[in-house]
């Protein structure tokens, strides 16, 4: 699959923090991409420097097999950022239709796309309403269509789903993935690790600045595994004495145990079946993304990132 | 479409489309001209005449005091000092003027004037008026000096005849009439830069405040979202302004269509918007004709142009340094104040140069104000009013407006810089020092 998206030693440095310092990554055609970090990371300057808000200081861009040109890759990118609103004051029919002219789209194409959007997304009795007349739940929809009406090829989506109750998010949700199937390619940037684990295919985890972090989430979670198992058994042995792993829990029939270097997961299989013990259930234990982050983040001191001097 | 004119779009008609602009662009002159019939209508309508009684013992004035006003009037009455308050009391007159027997003309000696209530100030210097100029006519008569003669002493007013060195008549009338359209629209554009100035910052402020900014800047450049911003607010400006004047023409002739005498009968009145009270003195020294040479001796359409010019210019010049400070703005409304005053203190010094450029032209403070980018909007059209070349040479004014352009664009260059990183900067209190870091940074 060709790639949609890559950064190359991507750089921003502000007064006196090095935002981004130097980023690479690549994004693959039609994937839901993950851009996790905490708070002050660096994400929302990698955003903007994608979406053409901010110039980096060095590195480049490409998009779709070009360089980026922020002028005009503007119709190809739809960007929802984390510090969003609406003109209060204008009807929110007109306010899509002048989103969408913004992006370039003609009056009548933009209305097309409006109707059809908010045909699917049941909004179509919106038109005349204010934007104050809507809920914080109503206007992230809103802002959601008017993000992605001129069908860019990349949607980027700060936090898409704050706010939104669980109906509504997995509207959302099955929105993306429709998005994502006809081609779209969503960069999907959040705190939450469950939203991540179940939409992205691919992530990266960006602290201080830096990638800490790149790969499919399987992948990852593979590169971060403990090598430790599951298992139930109808009734636990008085004592366990194998070569192959070590007990680290036990509850109740329950046996969290931890394999030595050099053994496999067949070997307790094989320890307990010699032992013939009825086995009722045998699985490994892979770490959450939630895990893999707090271990990541937490040494880094990221949370007190202090302010630095930046003097090249 | 271009994107700017798309964002100047939106701006101005969701400003034109609301209510407030209706009532604030078609309501406002009528209230004020409401306002003004009725003052003039209750100030023509008094019918309450004051009638003093004069009791004149010493036969001072021969039975007679001048009163050409109808709202004074002076009848005498043969009754003694004690007699007189009577005849208040029975409120035929309103008050009395007594004048002892011993009453002699060398002014060591007063008059006795009672009345029932107060008098207010305007009829009590009408009273003092009328009097004093019957006791001077009857002083005059002591000396046996003629009217004529008095008349022939003051004749010398009109003896100095000023003119500019190239033979153009420099009449009085004239630098009274180029004094008030050059206050006036001095003024004008004061007010102009104040109003639309303001609500483009509101505008920058309402855009971060409500989060809107980078949802914008995402398919716009900030300089074309300020740009679009500024137009449309511009836009409205000149529709107000160009409604306000077909309004007040519109009213006045429809005015004096409706009621003429009113439109007469105002000339005598006190009260009066400023424009009429010059035009009264103007009349009462009996010159209209000079008004009316003065008015004609000024180059309307060359003034109009002018005003056209530094009405953009200057608006173009403040509105992006308005915008700039109201993106450095956060939710507090407060900060506002503070930032505004470096854009403010130009516009209140350019005030008080025109006010003196005005009776100057051709002061060196004058020249300066009028050159200096962001003062010459307000000065130059004080300099203008008096013609040229005779206020302002057509050197100064075409290097004034070059540096008004210049003015122009740098201000909109240091403004972009600021304006684009202001939008997207929330929750920090910024200062004037920040913001000059980020005009200074290079892009």
């Amino acid at each position: 699959m060709s790639k949609i998206l890559e950064l190359a030693h991507l750089k921003k440095y502000y007064a006196t923090q090095k935002a981004v310092d130097d980023i690479s990554f690549s994004i693959e055609k039609g994937s839901i991409f993950g851009l996790l970090g905490p708070n002050g990371a660096g994400k929302t300057t990698l955003l903007r420097m994608i979406t053409g808000i901010f110039y980096p200081d060095s590195g480049e861009i490409t998009l779709d097999g070009q360089k980026f040109d922020p002028i005009n890759d503007i119709i190809k990118i739809g960007y929802m950022p984390e510090e969003r609103g609406l003109y209060k004051k204008m009807k929110i029919g007109e306010q899509a239709l002048y989103l969408a002219q913004l992006k370039g789209l003609s009056k009548t194409e933009a209305m097309e796309k409006i109707k059809f959007w908010f045909k699917r997304l049941e909004m179509e009795s919106w038109w005349n309403k204010k934007v104050e007349d809507l809920s914080k739940g109503m206007s992230q929809k809103l802002q959601f269509v008017t993000t992605v009406l001129h069908e860019p090829k990349l949607i980027i989506l700060d936090e898409p789903f704050s706010g939104l109750d669980p109906v509504n998010a997995n509207l959302i949700k099955d929105e993306i993935y429709g998005l994502a199937q006809r081609g779209c390619t969503v960069i999907f940037s959040t705190h939450r690790m469950e939203q991540v684990e179940e939409i992205c295919d691919h992530i990266v985890l960006v602290n201080l600045g830096q990638k800490i972090l790149d790969g499919t989430v399987s992948s990852v979670k593979q590169q971060f595994k403990e090598n430790k198992f599951r298992i139930q058994l109808q009734e636990v042995p008085g004592n366990l004495n194998a070569d192959s792993f070590e007990l680290v829990d036990q509850k109740a029939n329950q046996l969290t145990v931890k394999i030595k270097e050099g053994y496999k997961g067949n070997d307790v299989l094989k320890y307990f079946l010699d032992q013939n013990l009825s086995i009722e259930a045998y699985n490994e234990i892979l770490p959450s993304l939630n895990e893999i982050f707090i271990n990541l983040v937490e040494g880094s001191k990221s949370t007190t990132r202090a302010f630095q001097n930046i003097n090249d | 479409m271009n994107k700017i004119l798309l964002v100047a779009r939106r701006e101005f008609l969701t400003r034109v489309q609301k209510k407030t602009f209706l009532l604030t662009t078609i309501g406002l002159p009528l209230i004020i001209f409401g306002f003004y019939a009725m003052i003039i209508y209750f100030s023509v309508k008094t019918t309450d005449n004051f009638r003093v009684a004069v009791a004149d013992k010493a036969n001072i004035f021969n039975g007679k005091i001048e009163s050409k006003d109808s709202e004074v009037i002076f009848e005498f009455v043969q009754a003694d000092s004690a007699a007189l308050p009577e005849l208040i009391s029975s409120k035929k007159y309103s008050a009395s003027l007594y004048v002892p027997t011993g009453f002699t003309l060398n002014g060591n000696d007063s008059l006795q004037f009672k009345s029932n209530k107060a008098v207010g100030l305007m009829t009590r210097e009408k009273i003092q008026r009328r009097i004093n100029k019957a006791l001077e006519d009857k002083r005059y008569e002591a000396m046996h000096i003629s009217k004529a003669q008095i008349d022939s002493l003051n004749q010398d007013r009109d003896l100095i005849k000023f003119s500019t060195a190239n033979g153009k008549t420099d009449g009085e009338t004239k630098v009274g009439v180029s004094y008030a359209v050059g206050m006036i629209s001095g003024f004008l554009i004061y007010i102009i830069l104040f109003i639309y100035g303001t609500m483009v910052m509101r505008g920058v402020m309402e855009e971060k405040v409500s989060r809107i900014a980078e949802v914008i800047i995402s398919s716009v450049k900030p300089f074309q979202l300020m740009m679009g911003k500024i137009t449309g607010i511009g836009a409205v400006g000149l529709i107000q302004f160009l409604i306000w004047i077909v309004l007040v023409f519109g009213l006045q002739f429809a005015i004096a269509m409706l009621f003429p005498s009113l439109t007469e009968s105002m000339q005598g009145q006190p009260i009066q918007p400023a424009g009429m009270q010059a035009a009264q003195a103007v009349k009462s020294s009996g010159a209209m004709n000079g008004l009316m040479s003065g008015l004609a001796s000024i180059n309307f359409p060359f003034i109009i142009g002018c005003f056209i010019f530094y009405f953009i210019g200057g608006y173009l010049l403040y509105s992006s340094l308005f915008a700039a400070v109201g993106s450095a703005v956060n939710e507090d409304p407060q900060d506002a104040q503070s930032l505004l005053l470096p854009i403010t203190m130009p516009i209140i010094f350019a005030i008080v140069i025109m006010t003196k450029a005005v009776n100057d032209p051709n002061s060196g403070l004058a020249i300066f104000g009028s050159l200096f980018p962001l003062t010459s909007p307000i000065v130059m059209m004080a300099r203008v009013a008096h013609g040229v070349p005779d206020g302002v040479t057509y050197f100064q004014l075409a290097l004034s407006m070059i540096f008004l352009i210049l003015g122009f664009l740098g201000t909109t260059w240091v403004a972009a810089k600021i304006y684009r990183t202001g939008i997207l900067m929330y929750g920090k209190k910024i200062t004037w020092k920040e913001m000059m870091k980020w005009a200074l940074k290079k892009s």
